[in-house]
């Protein structure tokens, strides 16, 4: 007995602890019971962990995806014919990299870029929230990385006790001379350093650029934006230079990516544009949560109906399941599409499966005469095989569609995989609530 | 009671669903939406000026006019209008809400602007398959594996192939007569069957593999027989408790989702009926085939 009170003390706790999340951060109380009037607005700050360095913060919204909060869906098809087949995953990356640094100079808040490569097509996926003007984006987007190398204006004479700020004018270098670049190690001190590769063409210049500037800088520059200003020390012949400059892997690789979007410029075409307007996620989302609502109080009122006592029970997990389901939703964050609350709502129902498969197998061993409590204990039991088996089934076809590995042979479309993730999550939390919870809470409160 | 006696009837009515679905889809296949075919897809609000009749046809002709190849303009409330094309790009966005901006003397507001390159459509029904046939293949082992005889197994996926035919009949023949699109979220409602087709049958097998273990001399006819009737009430309560809830979101839900939840419920009921009344009696003419041979 003392095993099943800590257990309820468990459910009870994580069923607080969910609601605490799955509530809305805002709420405003109001009530007005015979004289005694409480109205105010409760509020929960975000969620703020840090353990080692280890730092967990979420602000416990719900994440809401493209087609429920509005915004544009965009995939871009990369030219890779004038690279290198070796340089392609770089060119790739490094255009990737220049798309999220653009985008974050335009201030979209939380764009999403990935890279989704097939066997022989190299493409980039953008996800842009509620941006209104997407032309200007789009352009923005579209446009080729300019990289070029610059040299120090000599401040002139009469200026040199002024804090003159440093200028810089083309030194004739651009990014189509720079072959590629790549993180490499420091062969005497083991740090991490930027190599550059120059073609013929371009360690020629280069070459007669480092000459004029010995002990002077040299800035890169990425779309007019510096983005490494190493000092030459000494003229650098041969075409392959090194950039210094204590870095630390992490940089040093960003750098690398920076220089490279110059380097492999890729020319990208949109292949695919969706504009979602926000008036029609927003009405889809209100329905789709009200019909949820409806369905969830059809299926307790058919299991209070059906099974009686067990029912209610029953219908207590599945009220647990949901604040569970929702709390971790927040907390993981999954970003919450239409199929993905299709899915939810899918995983509700299996839910409940679980239990009506326990239920009748209770109902069979009472008809064979046997005390409810053991006949409530071989219920469950007896239950499980054909639970797990066909929770094993679903998982499989999760599997398949959540594609983990990124096999180019199947799908990865966003919202496939929504649906595929919170089907997963529902199917293991129904496990627990099925299992878990309805059997302490029938071991525990059984009168039948 | 002996529910393998009328087996054929089962089969017989599994074949009034499935046969025109199948002539259906020989015929016409299913509709496919810019997801498959690539194209694009514009959706324009007017308010009040633009509700006259015919609007549709006046639409399509005036963008016929400057070269847009419109496939089709549908309307909805009277007032938005849904325009499908070959794909364009966005600046051709702004030309054609000019044009019809000049026709109805109002600018339309743009609700919704899709487009899909052709090579993306093709590639999107290849994985599909392989998707299919992969999670397919995956669970024919499972099954095959956990009730340690390969009947098992085959039978579980050929009662998951009827109901993948139902839905895909069902949706070829609401293509042809209502319009109805095949997308990207079809697909994934066509997976959840499978699966859900599947979690169904593994129920009633799950109770023929209790019995054999009880009793190893007895039938397997009078087994399954047995399985069907302790399963039927589960069976149908579990999928009654989905119903609920698919109903819901189908009649209450948004309109993006509607088809693709109606997917979801023609499924469910084609599951449900499928893992005892297809399912089982597999089981037992592959049990007759394999006693004829030996």
């Amino acid at each position: 007995m003392t095993k099943q009170r800590s257990l309820l003390l468990l459910i009870f706790l994580i069923t607080a602890f969910s609601l605490f999340i799955a509530l809305p951060s805002k709420m405003r109380l109001r009530f007005d019971i015979r004289g005694l009037k409480i109205d105010q607005e409760i509020s929960r700050p975000p969620l703020d962990l840090s353990l080692g360095g280890f730092r967990f913060k979420r602000d416990l919204e719900v994440k809401k995806g493209l087609d429920l909060a509005g915004g544009t869906h965009l995939v871009y098809q990369a030219d890779m014919s004038q690279i290198e087949t070796k340089d392609r995953d770089s060119a790739l990356e490094a255009s990737r990299a220049n798309i999220e640094r653009r985008i974050n100079l335009y201030g979209v808040s939380e764009p999403s870029i990935w890279t989704a490569k097939t066997k022989e097509e190299y493409r980039l996926v953008v996800e842009l929230p509620g941006v209104e003007d997407i032309n200007t984006a789009i352009d923005l987007i579209g446009q080729t990385a300019q990289l070029d190398f610059r040299e120090e204006v000599s401040p002139s004479a009469q200026a040199t006790l002024a804090a003159v700020p440093l200028s810089f004018k083309p030194a004739g270098l651009t990014g189509k001379d720079l072959k590629r670049a790549q993180v490499q190690f420091d062969s005497n001190t083991g740090q991490p350093v930027v190599g550059l590769e120059f073609s013929t063409e371009g360690a020629k210049t280069f070459e007669e650029i480092t000459t004029r500037n010995v002990d002077k800088m040299v800035g890169i520059f990425l779309d007019e934006f510096p983005i490494s200003l190493p000092k030459v020390e000494e003229p650098i012949t041969g075409g392959s230079a090194i950039i210094r400059g204590n870095f630390t892997l992490e940089q040093a690789r960003k750098l690398s990516i920076q220089l490279n979007a110059g380097a492999l410029p890729v020319p990208i075409k949109i292949v695919e544009q969706r504009n979602i307007g926000a008036t029609l996620g927003e009405e889809s989302v209100h329905k789709s949560v009200r019909a949820g609502l409806v369905g969830l109080l059809l299926v307790i009122f058919f299991m209070a109906a059906y099974y009686g006592y067990l029912g209610f029970l029953a219908s207590l997990g599945l009220i647990i399941y949901g604040l569970v389901t929702l709390s971790l939703y927040k907390l993981i964050p999954v970003t919450l599409t239409l199929p993905g609350i299709a899915g939810f709502l899918l995983s509700v129902g299996m839910a409940v499966d679980a239990n009506i498969l326990i239920f009748e197998r209770i109902k069979e061993e009472k008809r064979m005469g046997r005390p409810t409590r053991v006949a409530l204990e071989l219920g469950f039991g007896r239950a499980w095989d054909s639970i797990r088996d066909a929770n094993i089934c679903t998982l499989i076809t999760c599997f398949v569609l959540f594609n983990p590995f990124n096999f180019s042979f199947l799908n990865v479309s966003g919202m496939v995989r929504g649906f595929a993730l919170t089907l997963v999550l529902g199917i293991g939390i129904s496990l627990f609530t099925g299992i878990v919870v309805t059997r302490t809470l029938l071991r525990v409160f059984s009168r039948i | 009671m002996n529910w393998m006696r009328l087996k054929w009837l089962y089969f017989l009515l599994s074949a009034l669903v499935i046969l025109p679905g199948i002539f259906s889809l020989v015929k016409w296949g299913l509709k496919p939406s810019i997801d498959f075919s690539g194209g694009t897809l514009l959706e324009l609000k007017f308010s009040e000026t633009a509700r006259q009749q015919d609007s549709e046809a006046e639409i399509k002709e005036e963008l016929f006019k400057r070269d847009f190849e419109v496939s089709s303009v549908q309307t909805s409330n009277g007032d938005t209008f849904l325009i499908k094309m070959k794909p364009i790009t966005k600046d051709k966005v702004a030309t054609i809400k000019v044009v019809l901006a000049e026709k109805f003397e109002e600018m339309p507001e743009e609700v919704r602007f899709e487009t899909v390159g052709p090579t993306l459509g093709r590639e999107l029904l290849v994985k599909t398959l392989v998707g299919i046939l992969l999670a397919a293949g995956f669970i024919l082992f499972y099954v095959a594996w956990s009730f340690k005889d390969k009947m098992f197994g085959v039978c579980a996926i050929l009662a998951m192939f009827h109901d993948s035919l139902v839905l895909l009949g069902v949706f070829s023949l609401l293509g042809h007569f209502k319009g109805v699109e095949a997308d990207t979220l079809f697909v994934t409602a066509m997976l959840t069957i499978l699966s859900f087709s599947v979690h169904d049958t593994v129920v009633v097998y799950d109770r023929i593999r209790e019995s054999q273990k009880e009793f190893p001399k007895a039938n397997l006819v009078d087994l399954i027989n047995k399985a069907v009737t302790e399963t039927l009430s589960r069976s149908l309560n579990n999928s009654l408790t989905i119903i609920f809830m698919l109903l819901a979101l189908w009649l209450m839900g948004g309109q993006t989702v509607k088809w693709f939840v109606f997917a979801l419920l023609i499924g469910t009921i084609s599951g449900t009926y499928s893992s005892t009344f297809t399912a089982a009696p597999l089981l037992v003419v592959w049990n007759q085939l394999i006693s004829k041979k030996s």
